[in-house]
């Protein structure tokens, strides 16, 4: 009988370095105000954004993507050589082929990468965090470069309010690779089919892009709900306890869904002290690149330490969702 | 559950809930008040509401139920008549 090899890796992975990138454009509440019946006040209150970055018409997601995966090398220390594998977490390419991340390796200078574009929405990076390290334990890949971009401004009707205050552009980066401690717990993923008419695409009544639609009580519940179990059964898998997390990222989507998070990890024994991400207020909702871009802005306010214990959490249309714990770069 | 709550003790709940979740006094959650021109309650705090009378009463609330919920007279009668 023939006898195949299967490789196995070093046991052990971390996040070795982040970076983000951010549109130019700022784009205030009161500026949406201008071009649509919404306040400032009615914004902050719902989902606690005051602005949010748009990109430029010829800024595109791979853009945006190398600039992110680019910072978060030089972060790291590395350089594109010592990186064989991108993942590109997305969910709002110009176009469904080809893919973003084979040519965000080949800007990069990563050369011959094993590339490719994962989709779980706003739960895409943490699928992609969780796949990066499973491929580097397994052998599969010596370093991978791990992307969540988005230019979620091309798929919302600018018109609808419930939306275009919500949504917005930008990437977040990191760089997965082995370690002699382990730094990235078990992934947590999961998904709920049956829910999937509530976040999805219509025809746009102005013509070109479908644009996005969501049922948002529903999903605000979905969220508020189904989504600390599953970071607490992150902490699980990884042994620890709430009272040893100290930084708390949930997906970016809406300040009160962060928050309804934060309060039930509290009431399972997180810290009062633990520090939670609210760069929603000043990034907007950026699906998959809201978690990472959250980190690395953290990190540069000081909020985040090198060794800080942090649980990460994403959740979006599908409805998919993920989650892990990682120890910051 | 034990027996079926009455219309006073579920008020009774419901304000306490609306408390929680929105920082009204109990006082001020009377049966003829409209959650969101009186109370001051917005669609998501109504969800959260919805989800914990949900776990306190065992019935199911769903989104579309809950927006016919406009005063929390309508509150206590959709709970009495599910509970
Ligand atoms: C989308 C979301 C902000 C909408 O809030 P909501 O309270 O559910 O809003 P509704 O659609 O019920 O609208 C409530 C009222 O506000 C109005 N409204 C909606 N958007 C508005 C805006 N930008 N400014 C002012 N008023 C607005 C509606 O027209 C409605 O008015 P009416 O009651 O007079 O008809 C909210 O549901 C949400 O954030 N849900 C979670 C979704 C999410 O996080 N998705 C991301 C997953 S990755």
């Amino acid at each position: 009988m023939t006898t195949l090899n299967q490789t196995t890796g070093p046991t052990a992975t971390r996040i070795l370095g982040v970076g983000s990138h951010q549109p130019e454009r700022i784009v205030t509440n009161d500026e949406l105000s201008l071009h649509m019946d919404t306040t400032d006040q009615w914004i902050r209150e719902r989902v606690g954004i005051a602005e949010r970055r748009f990109s430029a018409p010829d800024e595109k997601l791979v853009d945006m993507a190398v600039i992110a995966g680019s910072k978060a090398l030089a972060d790291s220390g590395l350089s594109p050589s010592d990186v064989d594998t991108v993942i590109l977490a997305n969910c709002t390419m110009p176009h469904p082929i080809p893919n973003g991340a084979a040519q965000v390796a080949d800007r990069i200078g990563v050369k011959a990468a094993g590339a490719f574009d994962l989709n779980a929405a706003c739960a895409g990076f943490c699928y992609s965090l969780g796949t990066a390290s499973d491929l580097v334990r397994a052998g599969s890949a010596k370093r991978v470069l791990v992307i969540g971009a988005e230019k979620l401004t091309d798929w919302v009707d600018p018109t609808d309010r419930s939306n275009a205050i919500i949504f917005a552009d930008g990437a977040g980066a990191a760089v997965v690779g082995p370690s002699d401690t382990p730094g990235i717990g078990p992934v947590v993923w999961g998904s709920a089919g049956d829910l999937v008419d509530t976040i999805g695409m219509n025809p746009n009544p102005a013509g070109g892009n479908k644009v996005l639609y969501q049922e948002g009580q529903s999903v605000f519940r979905w969220a508020t709900t189904k989504i600390a179990p599953i970071a607490l059964r992150a902490l699980e898998a990884a042994g620890i306890t709430p009272a040893e997390v100290d930084v708390l990222i949930p997906h970016q989507a809406n300040l009160r869904i962060v928050e309804s998070i934060a309060k039930k990890l509290r009431a399972n024994g997180a810290r009062e002290d633990m520090v939670v991400a609210d760069d929603i207020v000043y990034s907007g909702n950026t699906s998959s690149a809201s978690i990472p871009m959250a980190m690395d802005h953290m990190r540069a306010a000081g909020r985040i330490k090198p060794g800080d214990v942090a649980l990460l959490v994403g959740f979006g249309a599908g409805l998919s969702y993920a989650g892990q714990v990682v120890i910051c770069p | 559950m034990a027996d079926k709550p009455s219309d006073a003790e579920i008020l009774e709940g419901l304000s306490e809930i609306v408390e929680e979740v929105a920082g009204v006094s109990p006082d001020d959650v009377t049966a003829d008040k409209s959650f969101v021109d009186d109370l001051d309650i917005d669609s998501l705090s109504m969800v959260e509401i919805a989800v914990q009378a949900e776990d306190r009463f065992g019935v199911k609330i769903p989104d579309d139920e809950l927006a016919n919920l406009k005063t929390v007279g309508d509150a206590v009668t959709y709970v009495s008549s599910h509970a």
